[in-house]
Order: structure tokens, then C-alpha cells, then sequence
């Protein structure tokens, strides 16, 4: 596959960028890039999903998240997991720039739903192991790809950017299913924070351990890398020393403003659970 | 994995619907008399904070009821979701009662008093109106139940008419095993979805025995992505629960067995577009290990 007739999303940018000249590119399918590393005696695996122009999907083809990108994520983690098993644990960075899912006639024959699953299972399993998952969010986080490829992390990490939109459905599609205008959704979302599409409203929620000003996240400076490897390795080190399931989401200011509708449905269900 | 089952005449005159009950209903249906237990239910008036703010009428449930009880005498809770609410889809307190439920269920399992959890997954994935925090809602979901299902098994049922589509297809498929019902529908993304990304070719949206072709209960069985293919009937899905409980935590999960279906993938011919009796025939469902 040619890399210059490959589109340089933000995915291959910050994959090349983060994983450096020094890392060792793993075997894999040409949308899953995966590379070995060291940074500061932290061991890494990097993750990426990219479009691959001849996937033999024809619905996958632009960096979209479908079968070929579920198991083979699933392979790449299980295949950590396993080589690490007896010993340290390396972590996992998944740089997730992904369009959505893929929508195709093949994926919902051959279960994509089933591929996406055991992407996030092996996340979960490689989080439970006691591997530091980690997410750098520097473009699109969207629906089904993002649940596959970015969503079960110790820690979330994103760019301050406009291009960084993390949402439940791409904006044109939500506003059909929801019959309403595209500026409907935008006049919503400035009172209803969940339905934004502005990263800076999503991080109100509480589900970030970062949100990472003052890069240019499509051309980045040298100094720019070296200070999100350098966030890279603080999110590192807080996970492990921290829990290994995704209770730090609920114990963020964000959640006490914007989620306690959540913490409160977890403190009555506990009360009743063993009542009556 | 257990064989369809067809009932004998005297049965199918005798059958109760399970898809014409309400998720209430179902909770009860499927909980031995007299050990229904509601927990959160609407007198205690959790509701979406965020659907009134754009108008819509809330429902004091959130669409999810959480019900304790026994099944054939052993500790049990359902987690039932409602179809007619919001199409069950996922919002903010719907997805805290689950989390919260399944990790309850861990805790108690690793005290070493387990409960059995039945998913009824109607539901068309994220609701929209809660969006980021919906998407949040079902990926804790599905950490949570990867967590639960270690210790005792988790069992999802997809009955009908809603199906079971979006993000909540990823938790169906994490179950430790599905039933499903012929009338039921399990995908990703749903037909019109498929039709407006991809086009009218790829998949039309109105062609109703194309849909049940490629998500119906009848072919998921036959390909292998779920476990038990059951009649609407009551009695029969409870009997179906029951012995799937019976089965215990399996050897290897359908979403671990990573190479087994890289291989698959990689030995069928995609370069045409798929029809579904292609993907009955060529072997793709295989006894799991």
C-alpha cells in the first residue's frame, strides 16, 4: 500500500509522530497500524485505525471502523496481553481519528456488531490485566467506531480543536433521524451539553483526564510532540496507579456538575439492592 | 449451543405471546411468582434531566426497569428495556441503572452470592437527544458486563418488535449467551442508516425480507451469532433462560475467539456484494470451542 496515495489523516499524523523513527512497526492489516515502542522505560503499543483505499471492504475504505479493523485490534491487544502475561505490563495508546463505523451490507451479514465487541473486549480485558489504556482523541470519535477503538481507556485524553468531535452520530445524519435542521442541533446543544459536538462542551461531562491546549494538531512542532508524549506519560503513570475499570469518569467535577443524574441512580440502586 | 425447538400443536395453541407484553410485563413473566421486586421504579422518579429541556415528556423509569426475583428459585435480576420509549434507546439514567446493576451483580458474585442477569434488549442503540452521554452510558455497559460475566453469566435476550441495533449490539454480543426470537433483529446499524451512508444498493431500507434476511433472529441462529433461536412464547423463553443459566460461564466467550474468526473472514469471498444464504452455506457458523 502507498503511503502518499493514503489519505494523511490525523490518525497516521500523530501514529508517525507519537510512535517515532525508533519504534518497530508490527505486522497487521494496512487500517490497523501498530508499533512497539519505549518511551522513558515505559514500554508502548500504539494503536491506529486509517483508511485503507483498498480494504477488501468496500464500505470501509475510509478509515472507517469495520470487520478487518475490529479483529485485528482484538488480535494486536490479545497478542500483548499474552506476550506480557507473566510480566510488565506495556500500555496501550489508541490514537483514535475514526469517521464512524462501517456501513455495509457485509458488515451486518458477517457481524460487525460481533467485531466491534471483541475490539472492546480486548480493551477491557487489557485494561483489567493491569495494561494503562490510554486514548489520544485527535479527530473524529464517532459512534460505533469510537465504542471499538478508543472508548474503554483508563484515561481519555483529547485535542483542544475544532476538527475533534466526538459524538453519538456525524452531525448530518443525527439531524435526518431526528428530523431536525442541522442549526436546530447547534441551537440545542448550546443548552443541552450532551448533544454537542464541540469538544470543549464534551469535556464538561468529566470523562477526560486531559484536554490538551495549544497544539497544531494537523502539522505539529517538535516541542508540540514532545509535550504530548510528555502528557501521554502522565496519563501512563496516573493509571497505574489508580482503578482499573472506568470509575475516574465519575469522579471528575464534570460528572458532580453534568452526570449527577448518574451518581445519584448509583447511590439509590445500592440503598435498595439488598432492601426488602 | 441448543437446537430451535418448534412446539407441538396442542402447545402452539396454548402459547402466550412474549412480544406483545410491555417490558414491566416481561420482567414478570419471566421472575417465579410472587419474587418481583422493582427497584427504582417510578415512584422514585429518577427521569432524564435533559429530555425536558428540549420538550419531550420524560417517563419516571427512563425506560429501563430494574427487577429482582428468582428464576427456577436462583437469585435473579432483569434488566428490562422499554420499546415504546424513545425506540429504547440509551440515555444517561437508562444506562446508570444497568451499570449500576451489573456491577451490584459483581459485587454480590464476588461475595460469593451470585445473581443471574437477563438483558431484554429492545432498543435502537444511543438516544440522540442525549447523545455523548448515551455513547458514554453503553461503553460503561459494556465494561461493566466484561467485568460481570467473568464471575457468572449474562444472558441477553432479543425478543421484538424493536431489535436490537446501534452501540447495544456490542453489548448483545457480549453476552454470555443470546437468545433470540425469528421476529427479532440484531445489527449495527439499521437498514435506513445503511441506505443513507451507502446507498440504495447496498442495502434498501423498505425491503422488508431483505432486513429479516440479514438481521433476523433466523439467520443470526444460523450464522452463528446467537446462541438460541426460541418460539414467542413465554413459557417457552423461560425454559430457553433456564437452561441456558444451566450451561454456566462458557469456555470461550463468541467475542475472544479472535483467530477462529479472522480466519473465517479471511476465507470468504467479499469481492461480490453477499447474500445471506452465502453466508449460511460456507460453513460460517461453527460449533465454538
Amino acid at each position: 500500500m502507498s503511503a502518499e496515495l493514503t489519505p494523511r489523516t490525523r490518525g497516521w499524523i500523530w501514529f508517525e509522530a507519537l510512535a517515532g523513527k525508533h519504534a518497530k512497526l508490527v505486522p497487521s492489516v494496512p487500517s490497523v497500524l501498530v508499533a512497539d515502542t519505549t518511551l522513558q522505560n515505559e514500554r508502548i503499543r500504539f494503536l491506529a485505525v486509517v483508511p485503507d483505499p483498498d480494504n477488501r471492504f468496500p464500505c470501509a475504505r475510509q478509515g472507517q471502523v469495520g470487520l478487518q479493523e475490529g479483529w485485528n485490534l482484538a488480535k494486536q491487544l490479545r497478542d500483548a496481553i499474552h506476550a506480557d502475561k507473566d510480566g510488565e505490563k506495556r500500555a496501550i495508546v489508541a490514537i483514535v481519528d475514526v469517521p464512524s463505523q462501517a456501513y455495509g451490507r457485509r458488515e451486518e451479514l458477517l457481524g460487525i456488531f460481533l467485531a466491534a465487541a471483541a475490539a472492546t473486549d480486548a480493551y477491557v480485558s487489557a485494561r483489567l490485566a493491569g495494561h494503562p489504556v490510554i486514548s489520544l482523541l485527535a479527530g473524529h470519535a464517532i459512534s460505533g467506531g469510537y465504542l471499538t477503538h478508543g472508548a474503554q481507556s483508563n484515561r481519555l485524553l483529547a485535542f483542544k480543536d475544532p476538527g475533534v468531535i466526538i459524538h453519538a452520530m456525524a452531525k448530518k445524519a443525527a439531524a435526518l433521524v431526528t428530523r431536525r435542521s442541522v442549526e436546530e442541533l447547534d441551537k440545542l446543544a448550546e443548552k443541552v451539553i450532551p448533544m454537542s459536538y464541540k469538544v470543549e462542551d464534551y469535556a464538561k461531562l468529566g470523562t477526560l483526564y486531559k484536554l490538551i491546549d495549544g497544539v497544531n494538531v494537523d502539522a505539529p512542532e517538535p516541542n508540540q510532540v514532545e509535550q504530548v508524549r510528555a502528557d501521554l506519560l502522565a496519563a501512563i503513570g496516573d493509571a497505574r496507579s489508580g482503578d482499573w475499570d472506568l470509575s475516574s469518569r465519575l469522579q471528575s467535577e464534570g460528572a458532580r456538575n453534568n452526570r449527577s443524574a448518574t451518581l445519584e441512580v448509583r447511590r439509590r440502586l445500592a440503598e435498595q439492592w439488598n432492601a426488602g | 449451543m441448543s437446537q430451535a425447538t418448534l412446539l407441538d400443536p396442542r402447545q402452539f395453541l396454548a402459547r402466550k405471546s412474549f412480544i406483545e407484553l410491555n417490558a414491566r410485563e416481561r420482567a414478570q413473566a419471566l421472575l417465579d411468582e410472587g419474587t418481583y421486586r422493582e427497584l427504582l421504579g417510578p415512584f422514585d422518579r429518577l427521569e432524564s434531566p435533559w429530555l425536558p429541556m428540549q420538550g419531550v415528556v420524560p417517563q419516571a423509569d427512563d425506560g429501563l426497569i430494574v427487577a429482582r426475583g428468582r428464576i427456577a428459585g436462583k437469585d435473579s435480576v432483569i434488566l428490562a428495556i422499554e420499546g415504546k420509549f424513545q425506540g429504547g434507546s440509551a440515555g444517561e439514567v437508562f444506562g446508570a441503572k444497568i451499570t449500576a446493576t451489573l456491577d451490584l451483580a459483581q459485587e454480590d458474585a464476588k461475595r460469593g452470592r451470585p445473581v443471574q442477569v437477563v438483558l431484554l434488549l429492545e432498543t435502537g442503540g444511543v438516544r440522540l437527544q442525549e447523545a455523548n452521554l448515551g455513547l458514554e452510558a453503553i461503553a460503561e455497559i459494556n465494561s461493566s458486563l466484561l467485568a460481570l460475566r467473568q464471575h457468572v453469566p449474562v444472558l441477553g435476550l432479543i425478543a421484538g418488535m424493536v431489535g436490537c441495533f446501534g452501540g447495544m449490539s456490542i453489548t448483545a454480543s457480549l453476552c454470555s449467551y443470546l437468545i433470540m426470537t425469528r421476529e427479532a433483529r440484531l445489527g449495527l446499524n439499521g437498514p435506513e442508516v445503511i441506505e443513507e451512508m451507502s446507498g440504495i444498493e447496498e442495502f434498501d431500507a423498505r425491503d422488508r425480507r431483505l432486513i429479516w434476511s440479514v438481521d433476523g433472529g433466523g439467520q443470526r441462529y444460523a450464522t452463528g451469532f446467537a446462541d438460541d433461536l426460541v418460539e414467542d412464547d413465554v413459557e417457552a423463553i423461560k425454559k430457553c433462560i433456564i437452561e441456558a443459566f444451566g450451561r454456566g460461564i462458557p469456555s470461550k466467550h463468541r467475542s475472544e475467539q479472535v483467530d477462529d474468526y479472522l480466519e473465517r473472514l479471511a476465507a470468504i469471498d467479499v469481492s461480490h456484494q453477499l447474500e445471506s444464504s452465502e453466508v449460511r452455506s460456507v460453513g460460517w457458523k461453527k460449533e465454538s470451542l
